[in-house]
């Protein structure tokens, strides 16, 4: 008898989540698991200092590195909503880092008795060039997606395989070092005591809340990704709406790949937002957006990547080997799949389902 | 008259593709001095058995309509498992091979599975597999270890010598014999028009009574099975395990797929195609090592040329077939 109390209690947590009014439920759950997970085995974890009037600590820590990946995901939570898939997030996130890095360069210079560094094209042409350059990689994507037809996953897989030797033909196949203090602002910065990271991302997130909530887009993306055919008859322009999405999924990998540049001081055409395309989807996996298409949500995906980044940084502090990470988050992606998948869910509820009604 | 033409169709992305190789290998033989040479055509079999096994198991998934990103990693973890057992266990290679064998046939069994009971997408189910084969690869050991078992030594170094002072390794003859057991499964068996059917409509196929979860799930099997027989055959070729190896190999084996002319959309292509593809992406770096200055980099960017030339040459078929109908 309590053993079914409990399966009705958890059947009803679980529909509550998925298909409630908040499906940011579940990640959140698995995020408090992980830091409570933390405070019982980590004792440093949740300690915060004020050190050279900044916050330091690993739960900082955490939000500063999982940065890119929040970025890449808000990207990809729209790409996934409209049944599509970009993996050449990483790709694009290497060739933007690689192209601030070659443009600003930096070399040190005396100027009357005085160090001064400086950079080969001004620091702000240079984030510009790269994010345009990223945009654009975007909309190729897009093209063959909307206009060409191709499936998505072999759109941009052309992209990916490309990419990384069009970011090692920018480095020339050598890890470019900058020499440039400004540009490190951006990946090591911080401001109000908070990394600055922190704030490009939320700037990111509420001008993308603002325009899919607040505005028609939003919708259109939900429809597109419900049924292309459909929205299509209805009138809306869902071949230009697709491209959006991937422009703005190339827009959000630039920004990734001048933080990542900027954080480590370099960029390396090979390892620069390797495996990131992963990460990305299984962020916004378990944020709630359904690998079907239609319904999105930003907030699930970042708190997907601040899940994905706490349990790597809590992996590393127990002192297991890093890799490990891997088979968890395999393990997390099998679990999520079943989950979302309707005849999973069938097999395992549907004839207490049926009984309830 | 016109039939003969409507038939020739069919077969023209896999006589692009030949031409293609041929018009490669001539090119070459024209501007290197050396090029044109038995051994450099057999070096390609023998330097790219093992991506031409594992495409040919990618070659029924894409014809099913599926994809499979795991390839890469259960090479990988075959390696590993391989040297593991071999050198730190000190088991009989009798005994590491069918396990080996039967490890990766039992996870794309898994696979197919999730794919077919759960009706999960399959990039995301494999993606989830990747993740994990490679995650078990540094379970078992961070570090490559080096294999000196006889067994494989002998295997790795053994040539056997054609007329015109040639030779092959044994690779090349396992491979020889994938290719032979697969085009007979793909083009004479229940098995392989089940596979055409998926791939051509889904919804069709089970309509019409054919068995599509057995086959779907014989599939992934299949291609788990050959991705770790390809997995032997490169240890065999590099003599070692470790977990990064055949890092992106599941992207070579999509895309020599692609090349040798399988649509995407499944239901179309030949396993014959997909020789020649993964020939192309051999003869693409063997240019490139001959030309000397061009960094390997140049590989990656040519083979996404071709795959989206490909995939373009793809679409104006099917938008011409589309309007005949």
């Amino acid at each position: 008898m309590s053993n079914l109390k409990i399966k009705d209690y958890f059947k009803k947590f679980f529909t509550l989540s998925i298909f409630g009014s908040s499906p940011i439920l579940w990640p959140l759950f698995f995020l408090i698991l992980v830091l409570i997970f933390n405070l019982l085995f980590n004792k440093t974890f949740f300690h915060i200092e004020i050190k050279d009037g900044h916050l330091y600590g690993s739960m900082i820590d955490i939000l500063n590195r999982a940065t890119p990946l929040m970025l890449v995901s808000l990207g990809m939570t729209l790409v996934i909503a409209s049944t599509g898939i970009d993996i050449s997030v990483g790709a694009i996130v290497a060739i933007s880092g690689a192209i601030a890095a070659k443009l600003i360069g930096g070399t040190l210079v005396l100027k009357g008795g005085v160090q001064e560094y400086v950079t080969l094209v001004p620091m702000p042409v240079a984030i510009i060039t790269a994010i345009l350059i990223s945009t654009i990689l975007g909309l190729w994507n897009g093209m063959l997606v909307s206009r060409v037809g191709i499936q998505p996953i072999v759109a941009t897989l052309i992209l990916m395989v490309a990419g990384r030797g069009i970011a090692q033909l920018i480095t020339s196949g050598q890890i470019i070092t900058i020499y440039y203090k400004h540009y490190f602002f951006i990946g090591n910065g911080f401001l109000l005591m908070l990394p600055f990271t922190l704030f490009i991302v939320s700037i990111v997130l509420i001008i993308s809340l603002i325009l899919t909530r607040k505005t028609a887009i939003g919708l259109f993306i939900e429809s597109v990704g419900t049924n292309a055919r459909a929205t299509k008859y209805s009138g809306i322009n869902s071949q230009n709406v697709i491209l959006l999405i991937y422009a703005f999924s190339g827009f959000c990998c630039g920004i990734a790949g001048l933080i990542v540049s900027s954080n480590v001081k370099s960029a390396d055409g090979n390892n620069a937002g390797l495996l990131l395309e992963l990460d990305a989807i299984l962020a916004v996996a378990i944020g709630g957006t359904s690998m079907a298409g239609g319904r999105f949500f930003f907030l699930g995906s970042i708190i997907g990547a601040l899940l994905i980044q706490s349990l790597t940084t809590s992996i590393y502090a127990i002192g297991v080997p890093p890799e490990v990470t891997l088979v968890v988050k395999a393990i997390v992606v099998f679990i999520l799949c079943l989950i979302q998948s309707e005849t999973f869910r069938k097999k395992i509820f549907g004839k207490r389902l049926q009984g309830a009604h | 008259m016109i039939n003969k033409i409507i038939i020739n169709k069919k077969y023209i992305p896999l006589l692009v593709t030949i031409g293609l190789f041929l018009i490669m290998f001539g090119a070459g033989s024209l501007i290197y001095r050396g090029f044109f040479s038995i051994q450099v055509f057999l070096n390609l079999f023998i330097d790219n058995a093992f991506l031409c096994i594992t495409a040919i198991g990618m070659t029924f998934v894409i014809l099913s309509g599926g994809i499979d990103l795991s390839v890469g990693s259960i090479i990988a973890l075959t390696t590993i498992v391989s040297a593991y057992l071999l050198e730190k266990a000190n088991i009989s290679p009798f005994i590491v091979l069918p396990l080996v064998l039967l490890i990766g046939a039992s996870f794309g069994c898994f696979m197919g599975c999730l794919i077919h009971f759960f009706n999960i997408a399959p990039f995301i189910v494999t993606l989830a597999g990747m993740f994990l084969a490679r995650g078990l690869c540094y379970l078992i050991s961070i570090d490559a270890i080096t294999i000196t078992n006889d067994l494989y030594k002998s295997i790795s170094i053994a040539r056997i010598y054609l007329p015109g002072n040639t030779f092959i390794s044994i690779n090349v003859l396992i491979f020889l014999a994938v290719i032979i057991i697969a085009v007979i499964l793909a083009h004479y068996t229940k098995f392989g028009r089940t596979v055409y059917a998926i791939g051509g409509n889904e919804q069709s196929a089970i309509l019409m009574g054919l068995p599509v979860g057995r086959t779907k799930i014989l599939i992934y099997t299949i291609n788990g099975f050959l991705s770790s027989l390809s997995g032997v055959v490169f240890t065999f070729y590099m003599l070692s395990g470790y977990g990064l190896h055949a890092q992106g190999m599941e992207l070579d084996a999509i895309a020599s797929v692609v090349i040798g002319g399988t649509l995407l959309s499944g239901g179309v292509g030949y396993v014959l195609g997909t020789v020649f593809g993964v020939l192309i992406l051999g003869i693409i770096q063997t240019l490139i090592m001959f030309q000397g200055t061009l960094s390997s980099w140049w590989t990656k960017i040519v083979v996404a040329l071709l795959i989206f030339v490909f995939i373009l040459l793809q679409r104006l078929f099917k938008l011409e077939s589309d309007q005949k109908k």
